[in-house]
């Protein structure tokens, strides 16, 4: 995945820290356009961070950043406000403004980005509800859906304005087996279908396996291994192997970094 | 153990410079962001309606209130002098001037100031205002602004109705209660108070009023920790925040209208 003519994306000697905690350390990411192309890795590896970075809310301390062929790591505000019109993204929690029913929702972006006639965006958001299936839940309010239905609508929201690439983050999270499976299909479907490039970030296995084009797993700010499905199935790396078979210990620790166990339990003096 | 001591202190205090700091830049970004007003209009109107609808009811009754008691207080005081008619000039302008504006920005942080900052924080704990950058929509521009312009717009309304309704129950408790004379109320209220000296400068200063509190109050909620916990301690900052300042605020504003002579 090295030839740049082909990426969205590429991602050169990351490295971002959270005060002492090192989140990136150097890495190497590059997003094939029009792949589905997952980050996996346990929880609190960095991968919301990730998508943060590629959405310009926060800035990375070192190393290089391209999208679409422009280096973002010296854009002014204006120049991601024009190029987060490309982006979309779908927020961990939905983020749905609670204050205005679905319908207004997803007409949210094209009201303000673009200067389309109320038939217009009528006639647009209602193919996008459509196409999430939820073109009858139009009038209800935030807090009338479901953690699934809010989640689609929220997806409807975020191709509102026809990106040229879609972040999920952690889609799969809290769904039952049915919109499970519809929603693998439906960001199946609206990548090939609108010409996407997809990102996805989770840790749900199976869910990735089955779906993505091109997986990376991240471990303590690195790559620690990346791959096709198929071939990360066979990929010989402990670190490989101990996620996808989900044990829990291994190379990869489970636990937030500490001293030594029985250092902690005996030593008194040194409270907390 | 004083070298930790003073280590706290010093972290703390960088911290609280550096979070005014923040404030401030938050404040001219603002004020940068006043054009794009005109473009979202709408959402100052249901601000100035929502920020005065929350406090109007509020307003009225404490405001009759505070007018009725400054109508026992001053009759007592004027008696001694044998000066009761003039009773409604010692209202009207202790109202105007000073408890109006100051009274009303007390209520409005603690009422609508609070509520601004647990909204906005909310919208961060539930990641509204990131979904906003995303979509390309900047959330100071469609959130912040509109809010603190209407806080701008609204106090001095309120404090206006707050002194109206004040003057009316200090003429209750003193023409109806007491029996002053409801002619010597109104005439001596009417050729005592000025325009300019006494209204105006109550007006410029619930301006003020309305500036500082609902700055604070939306600073608060932009810069929630986004935890459920976060946002209950910024909404209380705000109301303590608004009510130091607004105090401070009166002094400097009264000296500098009033210190003369
Ligand atoms: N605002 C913040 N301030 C300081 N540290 C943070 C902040 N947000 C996240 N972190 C730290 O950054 C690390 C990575 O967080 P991130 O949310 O990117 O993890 P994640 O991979 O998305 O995890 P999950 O799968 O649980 O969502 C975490 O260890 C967390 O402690
Ligand atoms: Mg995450």
């Amino acid at each position: 995945m090295n030839d740049s003519n082909t990426s969205l994306i590429s991602i050169k000697d990351l490295v971002f820290h959270r005060g002492e905690q090192i989140i990136f350390d150097g890495t190497n990411i590059e997003i094939p356009k029009g792949k589905i192309t997952a980050i996996m890795g346990p929880s609190g590896t960095g991968k919301t961070t990730l998508l943060r970075l590629l959405g310009g809310q926060l800035p990375p301390l070192s190393g290089s950043i391209h999208i679409d062929g422009q280096d973002v790591g010296r854009f002014s505000r204006k120049q991601w406000y024009l190029l987060r019109r490309r982006m979309g993204m779908l927020f961990q929690s939905g983020a749905l403004l609670t204050d205005m029913n679905v319908f207004d929702n997803v007409a949210f972006p094209l009201r303000e980005n673009t200067a389309l006639n109320e038939r217009m965006i009528r006639h647009l958001v209602l193919m996008k509800l459509q196409a999430v299936g939820l073109r009858g839940a139009r009038t209800l309010m935030p807090a009338e859906l479901s953690g699934g239905m809010a989640r689609r609508v929220a997806l409807a929201r975020a191709i509102a304005l026809d990106p040229m690439m879609i972040m999920y983050d952690e889609p799969f999270t809290g769904q039952d087996p049915i919109s499970m499976g519809v929603l693998v299909k439906l960001i199946r479907s609206l990548n090939d279908t609108l010409h996407l490039t997809s990102i996805i970030v989770s840790h749900d296995i199976h869910e990735t396996l089955a779906i993505a084009d091109y997986i990376y797993i991240l471990s303590q700010g690195k790559v620690v291994g990346e791959g096709t499905p198929e071939n990360l199935q066979k990929n010989p790396s402990q670190w490989v192997q101990q996620f996808i078979h989900g044990m829990p210990d291994g190379p990869v620790h489970f636990d937030y970094p500490a001293v030594e166990y029985y250092q902690d339990v005996f030593s008194f003096e040194k409270t907390p | 153990m004083i070298l930790q001591q003073l280590i706290i202190l010093g972290k703390a205090s960088r911290a609280w410079l550096e979070r005014l700091g923040r404030a401030y830049i938050l404040f001219a970004y603002m004020v940068w962001g006043i054009p794009s007003i005109f473009r979202r209009f709408h959402l100052f109107i249901q601000q100035v309606y929502f920020l005065g609808v929350f406090s109007f009811l509020l307003i009225l009754i404490a405001g009759f209130f505070v007018g009725m008691v400054m109508g026992f207080q001053g009759y007592h005081t004027l008696a001694k002098f044998g000066a009761e008619s003039s009773l409604g000039v010692v209202v009207a302008l202790s109202i105007v001037r000073e408890l109006g504006p100051v009274i009303t920005a007390l209520l409005f942080a603690g009422r609508a100031g609070s509520a601004l900052t647990a909204e906005i924080g909310l919208m961060k704990v539930t990641e509204q205002l990131a979904s906003m950058e995303m979509m390309a929509v900047d959330p100071v521009k469609q959130v912040l602004v509109p809010r603190l312009l209407a806080g701008i717009f609204v106090l001095p309304l309120l404090a206006a109705i707050f002194s109206a309704v004040g003057i009316l129950g200090g003429e209750f408790v003193g023409v109806a209660v007491l029996g002053v004379d409801s002619g010597a109320y109104w005439s001596q209220m009417q050729s005592s108070v000025d325009i300019y000296n006494d209204i105006l400068n109550g007006i410029v200063k619930s301006i003020f009023f309305g500036l500082i509190t609902t700055w604070i109050a939306v600073f608060e909620g932009y810069d929630t920790v986004p935890t459920s916990e976060g946002v209950s301690r910024a909404t209380t900052r705000t109301v303590v925040y608004s009510a130091l300042s607004v105090l401070a605020l009166d002094f400097i504003l009264t000296a500098l209208m009033f210190g003369e002579h």
